[in-house]
């Protein structure tokens, strides 16, 4: 009521001071009452703007949120030719012109020199009460997300009339996760009532959520204040606190494994797309292939390259690049194979020499083409972000995607060799090359296509590293011990011990990590590597049976 | 044999005319006179010496017991930090902090002492010894487990190659106490001669050349005993030897082991030449190297192996001065053409045009190399 009359009065004192202008306005619409309330904030004190503001949300229109919001980032601006209120598009401080929209009807208003505008300044009082009003307006929007953020800033300064909105909007929202945020908020605030029923309620309600807040908030019951008392006075309410206290880390430590696991899965996952292909070349044919980093490299570059080529549709480009990589790096092993290692069978050293130096070829006709800086390929937006599984654990989104992605490539690589014909004629002329070629299976071509396929593979494992490491001519390099690693570890001639055994490498280095060091961790399981090839020097799964006598 | 002695003595006659002539064209050639050896030059011929003595060492176990390291830089390396710690210690006060003690990334890094490891290093004898033991140590080690466990071929290159990988990646911690990334430079003098001297140079040279010419007669020495002949049958057909009733694992362990500690001495020798040692000589692509160098000279004569290293290192500092572009190709065509075209170096190439006018009878070691690679080869496939 007192608002009311207030307004009243400066209408009129308003209508006194400036006739004309008042004159022009539609009389005691609330448009004018807005305008002219607005127009107060020209000359007022933070203080006093702080009480505008309260007064214009007061009514709970939320055509008062964009200008709310406006204040909030500087982009609130009085007119002096005329003393007029306007929101500008952008608050850039080095446009000369600033385009400005009408506050109440939200229209475009023509622009002004940034001379004749002044900035309504704000301080860091106003600016949080700012927040929390507009986190009211958007408590109600169609955007969960919004609402979600609006929930933790209300949060953040809680009232007795914020409560009040938070109760009211927990009955009716629908989504689980705002849902939840609203629960905790009234359950923390229910901490602070008199009552200790009311808390005791609280407790058992907070216990299921795993947020740190909620954590630490309920360990703060149990401690002692300055005078020797607990924070919380009832002897049960404490009890209740110090075991919801309990129950709360013991999920969090758990929901912690199960991070430090899904991380170690997706490290492995790399470690598995970039090892299959040479568990191909290597494990199956036999071949040491230290160009198979160099291969991964054209790959990356291939996704480099269709990017360029498609600056507009970065997702498309990324899906095309892994056909466009596997056809790069396989027709690339194709090449190498018939030119090279086809005359260094049974030469294991010499083939090894011999890649060594094609890969220094590869790296450095990179070197040439593309300099020898690293290119930054661009992440698609849905393969960034994450997925906030609850409050002790969330997902993110490009480690998801590896980890899917390396288990369709290992997938269709182990199809293609069980259920194809060219993986029959793989695994024949793999096994006894002789009895193959006396069947009539093309030996020579044979070799040709699965080292093609070995280094195709490493192509699209290209693609995915350019994701997550810088491409560059060195990319090859830092990836080609560790897939060596893996192949070894996992057994020689056998994918899903190269599975396996990339996994188990992934959870083992994220398991040291926290305690050794990114660098120690990679050192310790080289070690561990090396000292386990020394006990089981076949690896995780030994080929047996006759396959194994012609792999020694 | 004999073929190989003269090689072996031309080889010899070769480094000690070096060890003469550089010093004379050094020292008593005046700079303008178009004989006179700068000493840019000097030290040039002193890396490749050091180079050579790698070769040497590679050489010995690969192209004589068969077995292919590609951690030889790792010893190499520890060689080189052992005599980077001495030089370091001889810095004393005249760092940029002017610590007696502490060398200046310690005293960066805000250490209050010396670590442990670094007692000692102010003693140029107990340096000497770091130098030979510690490559031989590690090399003791990793190699008990390795041919205890009959890790052989491939497998046996791919672990020293991850064990180069990881030393690389544990020096270039800072708290590893070795200078992390940057390494050590800055060396002041050599028991007490200055390093930058010409003087010191050239005497650095001739001492390079004398370790040269010795280790060239170790290995000459060891190849031709009978432990030589034993390393060649293991290079040849290890389970065959084995079933003769010889111990090849210790054999294996006891050549490899010393070619560690030759890689740690060359490594020493090269590091007050050119003056700094920085973890980037673990990369497993220096190791390869030093095995190109040998199959380019010729796998299984030590002269070869030696003469490759020079011969390749000279076509490198040619080629990175130059043409830098073109190194890389270079390096990776020869590695390319060496292995499909000459399988034993530029070594057997001259020894084939020889056969041919000779019509000769093929070294035993090649017909038996080539039958056990014909026989391997139908069984790999």
């Amino acid at each position: 009521m007192l608002g009311t009359k207030l307004q009243v009065t400066w209408l009129l004192l308003a209508v006194i001071l400036c006739p004309a202008r008042a004159l022009a306005q539609p009389p005691l619409s609330d448009v004018g009452d807005v305008r002219l309330v607005l127009g107060e904030l020209r000359e007022a004190s933070f203080v006093e703007k702080e009480r505008i503001v309260e007064r214009l949300s007061a009514r709970g229109d939320p055509s008062i949120r964009p200008v709310l919001s406006a204040l909030l980032e500087d982009r609130l601006f009085v007119r002096e030719s005329d003393h007029l209120i306007f929101i500008v598009k952008s608050a850039d401080d080095s446009l000369t012109s600033l385009e400005l929209i009408d506050p109440v009807s939200l229209a475009g208003a023509g622009s002004a020199s940034r001379d004749d505008l002044t900035k309504i300044g704000t301080n860091n009082q106003l600016r949080k009460r700012l927040r929390a009003l507009v986190a009211r307006f958007d408590l109600s929007g169609p955007d969960a997300a919004v609402r979600l953020a609006a929930v933790e800033e209300i949060l953040r300064s809680l009232d007795a009339e914020s409560l009040a909105l938070l109760r009211a909007r927990s009955t009716v929202e629908p989504d689980a996760g705002v849902r939840e945020q609203i629960e905790i908020g009234l359950g923390l605030a229910a901490l602070d009532s008199g009552d200790s029923r009311a808390r005791l309620d609280a407790i058992a309600a907070l216990t299921r959520t795993l947020r740190p807040q909620v954590r630490n908030r309920l360990a703060g019951l149990l401690e002692r204040t300055a005078d020797g008392g607990f924070a919380e006075s009832d002897e049960r309410v404490r009890q209740a606190a110090a075991q919801a206290v309990h129950a709360i880390d013991r999920w969090r430590t758990f929901y912690g494994v199960v991070e430090t696991l899904f991380f170690g899965l997706s490290v492995g996952s790399v470690l598995v797309l970039v090892a299959v292909g040479l568990a191909i070349t290597f494990g199956v044919m036999g071949v040491i292939n230290m160009a198979h980093g160099e291969l991964m490299m054209l790959g990356a570059y291939t996704t480099y390259v269709m990017q360029l080529a498609m600056p507009n549709h970065i997702a498309a480009a990324i899906v095309l690049a892994i056909p466009a990589a596997f056809l790069v790096a396989g027709m690339t092993g194709v090449i190498l194979e018939r030119t090279i290692i086809r005359f260094l069978y049974g030469r294991p050293l010499e083939t090894l020499l011999a890649t060594f130096g094609v890969s220094l070829v590869l790296q450095q006709l990179v070197r040439s083409v593309f300099s020898a800086n690293n290119r930054s390929v661009e992440t698609p937006a849905w393969m960034s972000g994450t997925l906030q599984i609850n409050g002790a654990l969330s997902i993110t989104v490009n480690r998801l995607c590896i980890i899917l992605f390396s288990l369709i490539v290992f997938a269709i690589l182990l199809f293609v060799l069980k259920r194809t014909r060219l993986g029959l004629d793989i695994r024949a002329v793999s096994q006894n090359r002789a009895m193959a070629q006396a069947m009539g299976i093309r030996t020579g071509w044979v070799d040709a296509m699965t080292f093609g396929l070995g280094s195709g593979i490493a192509g699209i494992a290209g693609v995915a590293l350019s994701q997550f490491t810088n491409v560059g001519p060195n990319l090859g390099q830092s990836y080609i011990i560790d897939s060596f690693m893996v192949v070894v570890f996992g057994g020689v001639g056998n994918l899903w011990g190269t599975l396996v055994g990339g996994l188990s490498m992934g959870v083992v280095d994220q398991l040291l990590e926290p305690y050794a060091g990114a660098v120690l961790a990679k050192i310790f399981v080289l070690v561990a590597l090396i000292v386990f090839i020394q006990r089981w020097p076949r690896g995780l799964f030994p080929q047996t049976g006759r396959a194994a006598e012609t792999q020694a | 044999m004999i073929e190989q002695d003269r090689a072996g003595a031309a080889f010899l006659v070769l480094v000690v005319a070096v060890a003469i002539a550089a010093p004379v064209l050094n020292q008593f050639v005046p700079a303008s006179s178009p004989f006179h050896l700068s000493t840019y030059s000097l030290t040039l011929i002193g890396k490749y010496m050091c180079y050579a003595m790698l070769a040497l060492a590679v050489d010995l176990i690969w192209g004589y017991a068969g077995i292919l390291s590609l951690g030889h830089a790792a010893f190499f390396a520890l060689g080189g930090y052992a005599m980077g710690m001495y030089l370091m210690r001889q810095i004393g006060p005249r760092g940029v902090y002017g610590d007696p003690i502490l060398p200046d990334f310690m005293v960066f890094l805000n250490w209050q002492k010396l670590p442990w490891f670094w007692v000692g290093f102010n003693h140029f004898w107990f340096a000497l010894i770091v130098i030979a033991a510690v490559p031989a140590a590690l090399a003791l080690v990793f190699g008990w487990f390795a041919f205890r466990s009959r890790v052989t071929g491939v497998y046996f290159s791919i672990m020293t190659q991850a064990l180069s990988y990881a030393l690389m990646l544990a020096f270039f911690r800072n708290d590893m106490g070795f200078g992390g990334n940057n390494g050590f430079t800055d060396f002041k003098d050599i028991l007490g001669f200055d390093l930058h001297a010409d003087r010191t140079r050239v005497v650095l040279v001739v001492v390079t050349a004398a370790a040269l010419a010795a280790s060239y007669l170790a290995c000459r020495a060891i190849v031709a005993s009978r432990a030589g002949r034993l390393f060649r049958a293991i290079r040849d057909a290890e389970s065959r030897a084995r079933f003769l009733g010889y111990r090849v694992e210790s054999y294996k362990l006891w050549v490899f082991v010393f070619s560690a500690s030759l890689a740690g001495i060359a490594g020493a020798l090269y590091v007050p030449q050119v003056g700094i040692i920085n973890p980037s000589e673990f990369a497993p692509i220096n190791s390869i190297e030093a095995v190109i160098w040998v199959a380019v000279g010729g796998r299984g004569t030590l002269f070869g192996a030696a003469m490759g290293a020079v011969l390749v290192n000279y076509a490198k500092t040619y080629f990175t001065g130059a043409l830098p572009e073109l190194w890389l190709y270079a390096l990776g065509a020869l590695f390319v053409l060496v292995t499909l075209f000459l399988p034993r170096g530029l070594v057997g190439l001259g020894a084939r045009r020889r056969r041919a006018v000779h019509g000769a009878a093929a070294p035993v070691i090649w017909a038996l190399g080539s039958h056990v690679g014909v026989s391997l080869g139908s069984k790999l496939k």
